[in-house]
């Protein structure tokens, strides 16, 4: 049987979890790339290459970094912005897990009930999940391979998720950090980011004011 | 925790959406005299609910989440039924147990934050229908009382199974015909609020929620106690409207009508002596609070 590979979707209305697929999850220092487990140094350079390489690259970040719930979120979060300003991508929160379908605004937000929604809304290709608690992050990935396009990563702070189409594991601000270095370098090699123009969605209490 | 905690990240607090960060700017964590008359005036801990429109169990559930003296500290556990369409919309920790074991769950939960958090105060909250209180989770609601747990446990009374299509529940009424019960219930409904009080709660209160102030005062009663005391149990009449066969606006006449003189949901609450010197010394510190703030904005 040849191995099962994580790949961009769409794959089914109900697609197998890659556990079941025999997928496995990377140990400490390494990560996956579609299901092959790799030394983390090279996923750093292809997720940074599939960020520069997609037209609309977005990074949800999750509760675990939106929230200040102590002084490491906010270095993620601090790392997260400064990830997003060197390719430069989209930012969309995911800002808690309640479904909020049909009331979601997918421009500017996503949930892990119906992720799809705001993949398809901005046509989204390639996403990094960062800060997503796992068994959401898990429920999210396999939706989009599910029903859409999207090439998935996932910076995970535990064990990595087999579901994205690229993980990493035991996630810090050290990581994020390398992430970004990794971008800085292939653009110093003179690869471009491919992202269509855009500008960075800013929200206060009122409403969007960019 | 306190409002301290539900601070948003300085370098993504521009994506948030503004539900969020109206949370942050406008919620009332932090307030132990938060109350229903926060609503309409402060963000609500809920943001939208799956309910039918018009029951009387979303406002229910704004009335208690608005009253609960420390959202921040408290976790809910919750149970099958028409509750559980609701629960993933709030902004209070809350775990779904299965059909008639939440009050098992809620002993288990009560522990483990005791010795998580020994310093510190947190609140239990059950709350499910009358199925999962007191048909299949009759078993799991009398030993926690009968083991003095220190939780409270709410019951949204509708009389039936209505996330079902309206099957007869030990609460419903005698006589009753429903969809699901066409024969109608041929006995009594079971008299919770005394089994309550002889199973060894100390507070218990049986009520409708078409008087805000009475849910508030019942619910704050029931957490304060549990935290002292022991279990403690509230019953809030939220008739279904659809399977009563009412329009969407006939909710609060139908509670109206069934807490006057001779129905089955007349005001009625059970303290112990001990309990109730208790609540007269919150209620004289309340009162003082309330004084304090008064004289310090004049």
């Amino acid at each position: 049987m040849s191995q099962y590979k994580v790949q961009p979707g769409p794959e089914a209305f109900l697609p197998p979890s890659a556990a079941s697929m025999g997928i496995v999850l990377p140990d400490p220092g390494e990560a996956h790339i579609e299901g092959r487990i790799v030394p983390e140094e090279e996923a750093y350079e292809e997720a940074a290459r599939k960020l520069l390489g997609a037209k609309v690259p977005t990074i949800f970040p999750g509760p675990l970094v939106l929230w200040k719930w102590n002084d490491k979120a906010a270095q993620k979060a601090t790392a997260i912005r400064k990830l997003a300003n060197s390719i430069p991508c989209r930012l969309i929160p995911m800002a808690d897990y309640r479904p909020k379908y049909p009331k979601i605004d997918p421009e500017v937000e996503i949930n892990p009930n119906h992720p799809n929604l705001t993949i398809w809304h901005n046509k989204i290709d390639v996403c990094i999940f960062v800060g997503v608690h796992c068994h959401q992050a898990n429920l999210a990935l396999k939706i989009i391979r599910g029903g859409t396009d999207c090439y998935t990563m996932a910076m995970c702070a535990q064990a990595g998720h087999e579901d994205a189409c690229l993980s990493f594991r035991d996630a810090s601000v050290e990581k994020i950090e390398r992430l970004t270095a990794a971008v800085l370098k292939l653009k110093s090699e003179g690869v471009e980011s491919q992202a269509d123009e855009f500008t960075q969605i800013k929200l206060n209490r009122q409403g969007r004011i960019a | 925790m306190s409002k301290d905690k539900i601070q948003i990240c300085e370098d993504l607090a521009d994506i948030m959406p503004p539900e969020y960060q109206d949370l942050v700017e406008d919620a009332t964590y932090g307030d132990q005299d938060r109350g229903w008359k926060d609503v309409g005036s402060s963000k609500e801990l809920i943001e939208q609910h799956s309910l039918c429109a018009g029951c009387p169990e979303s406002i229910a559930f704004r009335y208690v989440l608005a009253s609960l003296p420390a959202p921040e500290d408290t976790v809910f556990v919750g149970s099958t039924g028409c509750t559980s369409l609701v629960f993933p919309h709030v902004a209070v920790q809350n775990i779904h147990s299965l059909f008639g074991n939440q009050n098992a769950i809620a002993s288990g939960l009560h522990r483990a934050l005791k010795v998580r958090f020994p310093d510190k105060v947190k609140d239990v909250v059950v709350l499910a229908g009358d199925g999962a209180t007191v048909d299949i989770g009759l078993d799991m609601t009398l030993q926690s009382w009968f083991r003095q747990e220190k939780f409270t446990t709410i019951c949204f009374d509708n009389e039936l199974y209505a996330n079902t299509g309206g099957q007869e529940s030990g609460l419903m009424q005698k006589g009753f015909v429903s969809k699901m019960a066409p024969v109608g219930k041929l006995f009594d409904k079971v008299r919770l609020p005394e089994i309550a009080r002889e199973s060894g709660c100390h507070y218990v209160a049986c009520l409708t929620v078409s008087k805000p102030n009475r849910v508030e005062k019942a619910l704050k009663n029931a957490i304060l106690v549990a935290r002292e005391f022991g279990p403690t149990f509230i019953q809030l009449y939220t008739p279904c409207i659809l399977e009563i066969g009412k329009q969407s606006m006939e909710g609060l006449d139908e509670m109206k009508d069934a807490e006057s003189i001779g129905g089955r949901f007349v005001y009625k609450e059970y303290a112990t002596d001990d309990v109730k010197k208790f609540l007269k010394e919150k209620d004289d510190e309340a009162k003082a609070r309330k004084k304090a703030k008064k004289s310090a904005k004049a």
